[in-house]
């Protein structure tokens, strides 16, 4: 222990490397899927007439930026700032709304000669930053109302904006701190809920908002019995009652001859009124004898869902745009547009699936590189992962990401800082929507939405984004070392 | 066992992963669906371009024909250094146009990265076959064939339309068509698209990761052949359409001529002609002809609204004699003119008088139909004058006057004639009588006709008194044409009133010098043509001629018009230029001692005095 504790050899060596190597092995590989996306014979990689020449400008830019946070900048300071940093990107927001310039439609990037960049790549480290701040404050308690309001304000305030510059994916992707709330004592419920709305809005559209009522009744009443643990009475009550008028919206057509008086007092939707008056008056009756709060939620939660799959339609055709509704129409399935809207889906599908189990190898994807996959060098790279490395491949950088995420939720969990704690897990939650919203639109399992790949994306401010977000994470947990120096070489 | 909140996450973040996991084994392992469709990407599919169907005139000779020519296309992430002078030598270029394009192709060279690029635009195959020779010297450079239009004679360039290639625009509203198509576009061209243009067939190769082609996919069991286009027959004569050009050269305005018998359209010319040498690289020349004051693709025959002049008067006087307000032994007198107020008057040429009307249609006298006119509109069995004037638009629409005929032309112009509505709107609807709006009787006035309805005019003429609506393609078993062509449309005016009016038309061509006849420059011993001349105002200058004839007198087998601007008298030029071309086509020659109206015919020009102030 002869070492000053802060110099900057033992702050590096404090660092966690495990968590860096992860970092630059997600840059690295990231950059060879950048060139081989964009290459051409006889053109250096290293040339800046490329993006791989250009992204490894940035790669060198993030890496000093990062260095500078180890060395230079104060732990504190991220603590301490975090309102300012947060307010100066709302303004940001907002100038860019004044100022700013479209890009492929939505209009949310700043151009500064020759550098342009997305305040709402800020955003996302200011709102975490604050979230920490405000969440690690003492006395805070998310089951109290004014706090929650105030947690919920600081995440729907930077949305809001975002929503307004048509940036979809980043407005998600701040949705995703629900998960640092949930560990800070959300209740579960409220992911359960998000999650069904999602699931009501594909379900109207797809099959029907019929089905979709009563699988919002399913959800809702099973969730209300089992939070008082009474499942079993619920699957000799209210199951039946469900599945019975599940199965005569299927049938009701073929036992009854369409056009008849019969068939159109008994057509399904008015046995589900009648069945739902039935139902509510019990459930309201059963709630005056036991008020009980959970169950009054869970009634409102399901009269909001019926509501909300009977506007689904609704807010398909008039609120959504229409780039954004082709997305959706094509990832159902409900229209099938090879060279239209559902091109590019189409396409990274053939790129990914022609990769086979080892790929065509490095350079020699036939899709990509005749430009095939559109945006290929930033919102598909992973298509050229899937293509020129294989199943083996694809494995390979989604398990860095695994356990890039899993490294840094479970070492911020062992946080005694609560606000590194819950600032890591913003981190991972940020990673995670990223992840599961870029991967999963080049593999088809959702909508096409234009968000980066983490790191291994080509573009320069979302990269450096990214290592500023991740960084910041990495120098608190490196000073929650302090208190463990011994030990912490063991690790 | 209650899981930590962090554990749920996690295991959340796993199943997460175990689900994209899953997914691609199944797209990239499973799955073979994705792989064949990559296979298609990994294969090129070249269009093979059927030709395109000939266009013949109605003798079988052929009007349109197609040649092969070489698009010379480079790669250039495939060209190697080479002797630049020694390739401009053998393409016959500048050695700086080579130089240009590789800087260019430098400079862009992320953009084009292994794509080829077109290097010469059409060339015709003696030259690229000289390239062809040596072109193994020259990697990256390869023609591509395709095949353009070939006219063996310079017949009908304004009818025969051009073919081009698809535009976005036109690819947008026709989204059977890909870029790199092409496509016929005005006249016979654009009309006979459909059966022209036959079937494009597919050739599917693969190819490499650096886009060479390296075999022939399946051994060439997926690809389709190309099914040519059809060929199309025209009514038109091809001699006479050469030979109208010839007499229409150094003229504006244009000859229709048709065959009554059948509507067919013999020739069609429209002066100044689009040169046929243009019409195969469109393209090129475009411009230089769209920027032409005298508008060359404009299709005066079918597209200019023009005052018909005294060839109007036949109509007049038919409905006259249908209305019963004239009879042909009425005599009218003619005094210089025709005076319809004190100071005002229609004016007319010195001639004998007074005239029948057999004699006032041989004279063209201008008095003489004033006072039909005047009859037919002041006719007391009429109410008013409205209903006396819309009765007489009515025979004048019989004649297909005043609306498209329905030719299977596109762009067809319907012109104009006045309704009563129009002239209430202007004068009032007391304010007006016959002398208002006399001008219509002498084809003056608020009324437009093209040299189309002015040949169906003298086809109905020659018909006494029907017509079919005329038409330019030919019907065969393969590709009939419409019934409508096919139809007899009669005028209101009976058949048995037009024996006279006939009558006044030969005399007009065949009095003989010294009786008064307007048209006896167009007279042919022997062919019975009987004619009707016209002079109508132009307000650009000196007055149109007009012409409109047929021969023979019975069982005639011709029918033309003639308008020639600034013609001034309707016997100046379009009389002897309507007679010349009947001539051509009954006799096929012209008599030696027409020789010389021929010849000034030939060599008559109208347009260099013109002054053009646009």
């Amino acid at each position: 222990m002869s070492k000053d504790p802060s110099s900057f050899s033992s702050k590096l060596e404090r660092l966690d490397i495990v968590l860096v190597l992860l970092y630059l092995a997600l840059v690295v590989f990231g950059w060879m899927n950048v060139y081989s996306a964009v290459h051409i014979q006889e053109i250096s990689a290293f040339s800046f007439e490329l993006r791989s020449g250009k992204q490894l400008l940035w790669i060198g830019l993030s890496l000093v930026t990062a260095l500078c946070m180890v060395g230079f900048i104060p732990h504190r300071f991220y603590e301490t700032l975090a309102v300012p940093i947060y307010l100066l990107s709302l303004m940001l927001l907002v100038a860019v709304l004044l100022v700013g310039t479209s890009v492929n439609g939505s209009h949310s990037w700043i151009v500064l000669g020759p550098v342009s960049f997305q305040p709402a790549e800020i955003v996302k480290i200011s709102t975490a930053l604050l979230l920490a701040k405000a969440m690690s404050a003492y006395g805070f308690d998310l089951k109290k109302r004014s706090h929650f309001l105030r947690t919920c304000g600081i995440i729907l305030l930077p949305i809001a904006l975002i929503l307004m510059e048509n940036e979809t994916g980043c407005a998600l992707v701040l949705l995703g701190f629900i998960i640092p709330l949930y560990r800070e004592g959300l209740s579960g419920w409220y992911i359960v809920l998000a999650f069904t709305i999602v699931l009501l809005f594909i379900l109207t559209l797809t099959i029907s908002p019929l089905i979709a009522i009563l699988i919002s009744v399913f959800v809702g009443t099973l969730s209300c019995e089992y939070n008082e643990g009474s499942v079993i009475r619920w699957c000799y009550t209210t199951l039946p009652a469900i599945l019975a008028v599940t199965v005569w919206v299927f049938v009701h057509d073929k036992v009854l001859e369409p056009g008849t008086t019969a068939a159109a007092i008994l057509k399904p939707a008015n046995i589900m009124i009648a069945g739902g008056a039935v139902g509510v008056f019990f459930y309201i009756r059963r709630l005056l004898r036991n008020l009980n709060p959970f169950r009054l939620f869970s009634l409102g939660a399901i009269l909001l869902c019926i509501v909300f799959s009977l506007s689904v339609n609704f807010i398909f055709n008039h609120a959504l745009q229409e780039h954004q509704r082709q997305r959706i129409e094509v990832l159902l399935g409900m229209k099938e547009d090879v060279s239209g809207a559902g091109y590019n889906l189409h396409q990274s599908l053939i790129a990914i699936g022609s990769g086979g189990l080892n790929g065509k190898g490095f350079l020699h994807g036939t899709q990509t590189t005749y430009g095939f996959v559109p945006e290929q060098a930033t919102d598909f790279i992973f298509c050229t992962v899937g293509e020129e490395w294989g199943f083996l491949g694809s494995l390979f950088i989604i398990g860095l990401y695994l356990a890039l995420m899993t490294r840094i939720i479970s070492s911020a969990d062992k946080c005694r800082d609560n606000f590194t704690r819950i600032y890591g897990y913003c981190v991972a939650a940020c990673l995670m929507m990223h992840f599961m919203i870029n991967i999963g639109m080049t593999i088809g399992l959702m909508p096409v939405i234009g968000i980066p790949l983490p790191l291994v994306s080509y573009g320069g401010s979302s990269l450096l984004a990214f290592s500023v977000l991740i960084f910041i994470f990495i120098v608190l947990e490196s000073d929650e070392r302090k208190f463990f120096a011994g030990k912490a070489s063991q690790r | 066992m209650i899981l930590s909140r962090k554990n749920r996450i996690m295991i959340f973040l796993v199943a997460v992963v175990l689900v994209f996991a899953a997914r691609l084994f199944y797209i990239q392992v499973l799955n073979d669906s994705f792989k064949s469709d990559a296979n298609n990407n990994s294969t090129v599919h070249m269009a093979v371009y059927p030709t395109r169907g000939l266009i013949y005139d109605r003798h079988g000779n052929i009007l349109v024909e197609n040649k092969t020519c070489w698009n010379l296309m480079v790669t250039p992430a495939e060209v190697e250094p080479f002797d630049t002078a020694r390739l401009a030598d053998i393409l016959g270029v500048e050695r700086s146009f080579i130089e240009e394009k590789m800087a260019w192709y430098r400079k862009y060279r992320t953009r084009i990265g292994y794509r080829s690029v077109e290097f010469i635009h059409q060339m015709e195959s003696a030259d690229y076959l000289r390239f062809a020779e040596v072109a193994y010297q020259f990697p990256g450079f390869h023609g591509e064939a395709h095949s353009v239009r070939k006219y063996p004679v310079n017949a009908g360039g304004n009818l025969l339309g051009y073919v081009s290639e698809v535009d976005a625009p036109y690819i947008k509203k026709h989204p059977e068509y890909k870029s790199g198509d092409y496509v016929g576009r005005a006249g016979i061209e654009a009309s006979m698209e459909h059966v022209l243009k036959g079937e494009k067939g597919n050739r599917i190769y693969y190819r490499n990761s650096r886009n060479k082609i390296v075999g022939s996919y399946l051994d060439g069991r997926m690809d389709t052949d190309a099914v040519p286009g059809k060929d199309v027959t025209t009514t038109i004569d091809r001699d006479l359409q050469v030979y109208g050009q010839q007499l229409m050269a150094g003229k504006i305005g244009s000859i229709v001529a048709i065959e009554p018998s059948t509507g067919e359209i013999l020739a069609l010319v429209s002066a100044p002609c689009l040169d046929v040498e243009k019409l195969d690289n469109m393209g090129k020349y475009y411009k230089e002809i769209a920027s032409d004051p005298l508008k060359p693709m404009f299709n005066r025959a079918v597209q200019a609204s023009y005052p018909p002049g005294s060839v109007f008067k036949l109509v007049g006087g038919l409905i006259g004699l249908q209305e019963g307000t004239l009879k042909p032994w009425y005599e009218y007198p003619c005094h210089q003119g025709y005076w319809y107020a004190p100071g005002k008057k229609v004016g007319c040429h010195a001639h004998r008088s007074p005239l029948d009307f057999e004699e006032a249609i041989m004279m063209s006298c201008n008095s003489y139909f004033c006072y039909v006119f005047k009859d037919i509109i002041e006719n007391p069995a009429y109410p008013n004058v409205q209903a006396a004037f819309d009765r007489w638009r009515e025979y004048v629409l019989s004649f297909g006057f005043g609306q498209k005929l329905g030719t299977d032309f596109p762009y067809e112009l319907g012109g104009n004639i006045p309704t009563s509505d129009r002239y209430d709107r202007i004068y009032g609807k007391r304010g007006w009588k016959a002398h208002t709006i006399i001008s219509l009787s002498i084809g003056q006035g608020e009324i437009g006709c093209t040299p189309m309805h002015l040949a169906n005019l003298a086809a109905i003429m020659a018909n006494r008194g029907y017509y079919y609506t005329p038409h330019i393609i030919k019907g065969t078993r393969e590709i009939p044409i419409d019934e409508r062509f096919t139809r007899r449309n009669y005028t209101l005016v009976d058949t048995s009133a037009f024996n006279v009016a006939v009558h006044g038309m030969w005399r007009a061509v065949n009095s003989g010098w010294g009786e008064g006849g307007t048209a006896t420059i167009a007279s042919v011993p022997g062919l019975d043509i009987c004619g009707k001349t016209g002079t109508a105002q132009n307000p650009h200058g000196a007055d149109n001629s007009v012409f409109i004839c047929f021969a023979p007198k019975d069982n005639p087998r011709i029918a033309v018009a003639a308008y020639v601007e600034h013609g001034t008298w309707g016997a100046t030029w379009a009389a002897p230029i309507a007679s010349l071309m009947i001539e051509k086509y009954l006799a096929g020659e012209i008599s030696e001692n027409r020789k010389w109206l021929e010849k000034k015919m030939f060599e008559g020009d109208l347009i260099s005095g013109l002054q053009y102030n646009q």
